[in-house]
């Protein structure tokens, strides 16, 4: 219950800041935010209250995006209506790539490398194949209208972010306190303690990566409905993959607002080393890889575990 | 429909790639072994190497073969330093951190590649880059048959320092067992180092012997990571000879998938077979089950 007021009065804020504001560059700075966020809390899911490191994230993001821009391009569906599709479609991909890599029992290093490898199948198989738009890749008409989910106002995007990052964050809460999400962190913590506890690892791994997906699937429609274009790079390629597990670990994984506030800092972090470094091309991604070892080095339970550390000190002093 | 000649010539080409592949991987494959960290910078390191290469020719006039005694203890000690340094030291042990350290060094090195040298693609001019050599029916570039005997050679050279000398038995020692290792008196992290310095080694090696044949650019070392991966994951992770022979395999799926469906669809044969060995046979062709 806490946890969802704690949600509530997030979407508050983050909402009365979206009609306070009037900046292009703050909104923009917002939406990016709250973009990541989602990729972010997406991959916790699977990557943090699941244990199950996934590389090719990707997979599920563009499957989200190709499927959005698909669907409104060859069929002609109402934008609303290719959300559904793309949220299914990632979906589907998920559970054939989680039905076949956990039943064999992938576990750690070869399930991310596994995940990786699908990514790059279907990025060579949407650079090959005619349907995809083939490397040149597919690219939406501007038809700016509620109905087309495309706004003139960045304030709608956010809305439609936010829903999605307050939808993912209800269900990471959910993971926290329901039974369902107790059995997936006792496979997480000892797969054959909870085997012998009578939990089936496969299917609760299974629940996990479609939920982690129809969450990835979200976000990359998201992505076309904002940029209008996409190609086999952009959607299978590791950017986004790489985004989402950094913004997870650096926040904390398997926690509720590690993701949030990870994506949130990094974004900070890449929006002021571009306006600082921009005009050399290189020095800011330098910068911004340098503080991620820093970040590492010095805080390696994720930022939000350093508001655990300086509770644990007043306590320790008071104790 | 395809007479031998054609496919013969595919064949050797993609053995002769393979063996710099496998180069690549036996690198990979030292330090997933020994550390079990999946090293995201080998990509970026590679490029390094490619760069050192380059810059040696065209500012110093260097073969790029004769390069190989500037090169190879180069990357070892870069690659020392890094496990030494900045690894070692940022990751605490935790699988997570480890991966985002590598993966924050390789964005370092690539953008300051892209910082130094632009997003240019550049090349190296040889006497011998055009020379080709006819085995059989088919003729081949002289740099792929130099790079096939060197990665070989080399290959041959790394295990035997690992089956021969004493710091191949303290590698081995600490890859089985950490602790036992350290109880005999080996000094682990400098192991640990020792193999980050080797496996960076074995691309500078492969760098020599790629780039009269190859390019370099800031994003190079990118489309090698999921091949040598493949490779690792093919010969059974820390499994060398199984990366000498899945190097050469997945050269020769490359090529002919590239003969039969075209470019760009040709490389899916390479993740159709990494799929399929996850699936069906996790521990390699020739790992042992953990």
């Amino acid at each position: 219950m806490r946890d969802l007021a704690a949600i509530a009065a997030f979407a508050a804020v983050v909402g009365g800041l979206t009609l306070g504001l009037d900046s292009g560059v703050w909104l923009t700075f917002i939406m990016m935010a709250l973009y990541a966020s989602l990729l972010a809390q997406s991959w916790n899911m699977l990557g943090g209250y699941g244990g199950q490191f996934s590389f090719g994230h990707a997979l599920f993001f563009g499957t989200g995006a190709y499927a959005q821009a698909m669907v409104q391009l060859s069929l002609g569906w109402n934008a609303w209506l290719a959300l559904a599709a793309a949220v299914a479609a990632a979906v589907c991909v998920a559970a054939f790539v989680g039905a076949l890599t956990f039943r064999y029992g992938l576990k750690g290093s070869y399930f991310a490398l596994a995940t990786l490898a699908f990514a790059e199948v279907f990025r060579i198989l949407a650079v090959s194949v005619d349907f995809t738009g083939g490397g040149v890749g597919l690219m939406l008409p501007l038809r700016e209208s509620f109905a087309n989910m495309q706004f003139a106002s960045r304030r709608g995007y956010i809305a439609l972010v936010l829903g999605f990052v307050v939808a993912a964050m209800g269900v990471t809460s959910w993971l926290r306190h329901s039974r369902f999400g107790a059995r997936l962190q006792a496979v997480r913590d000892n797969e054959d303690a909870a085997r012998a506890v009578g939990i089936d690892p496969w299917s609760v791994k299974l629940g996990a990566i479609v939920l982690s997906a129809a969450f990835m699937g979200a976000g990359g429609a998201f992505y076309v409905q904002v940029f209008q274009y996409i190609d086999p790079g952009l959607a299978f390629g590791p950017v986004s993959s790489v985004e989402a597990l950094v913004a997870a670990i650096v926040g904390g994984m398997g926690t509720l607002w590690g993701p949030v506030l990870g994506a949130a800092v990094l974004h900070l972090l890449a929006e002021l080393t571009r306006n600082l470094f921009g005009q050399l091309p290189g020095l800011n991604m330098i910068v911004y890889g340098s503080v991620l070892v820093l970040i590492v080095m010095f805080v390696p339970r994720g930022l939000s575990g350093v508001g655990r550390s300086v509770r644990d000190v007043i306590r320790g002093r008071r104790g | 429909m395809y007479d031998f000649g054609i496919l013969f010539s595919s064949l050797l080409n993609g053995v002769t790639t393979g063996a710099v592949y496998a180069l690549i991987a036996l690198g990979l494959t030292l330090i997933y072994g020994v550390l079990h960290i999946i090293n995201f910078a080998h990509g970026a390191a590679l490029m390094v190497a490619l760069y050192a290469v380059y810059l040696l020719k065209t500012n110093l006039g260097i073969d790029p073969y004769l390069a190989l005694p500037i090169v190879v203890p180069g990357m070892f000690c870069l690659g020392y330093a890094l496990q030494r340094g900045i690894i070692n030291r940022a990751g605490h042990g935790k699988d997570e951190n480890i991966l985002l350290v590598t993966l924050g060094i390789s964005i370092v090195l690539e953008n300051l590649a892209l910082l130094v040298f632009k997003s240019d693609t550049r090349t190296i001019e040889t006497a011998y880059t055009l020379t080709t050599v006819a085995i059989g029916p088919a003729m081949i570039a002289l740099p792929k048959l130099v790079a096939f005997a060197g990665a070989l050679v080399a290959s041959m050279l790394l295990l035997a320092i690992l089956t021969r000398t004493d710091l191949g038995r303290a590698i081995r020692a600490v890859a089985k067992e950490k602790h036992g290792a350290k109880l005999m008196g080996i000094d682990v992290d400098h192991v640990y180092a020792m193999c980050f310095g080797v496996g960076l080694a074995c691309l500078g090696a492969a760098a020599c012997f790629l780039l009269p044949a190859y390019y370099v650019n800031p994003q190079v070392g990118a489309g090698f990571v999921p091949v040598a991966f493949t490779i690792v994951v093919l010969g059974g992770m820390g499994s060398f000879g199984g990366a000498l022979v899945g190097g050469l395999l997945i050269g020769v799926v490359e090529s002919m998938g590239g003969l039969f469906l075209g470019e760009s669809l040709g490389q899916i044969g390479i993740f159709a077979v990494f799929i399929a060995v996850l699936l069906f046979r996790p521990q390699g062709l020739f790992g042992v089950k953990a």
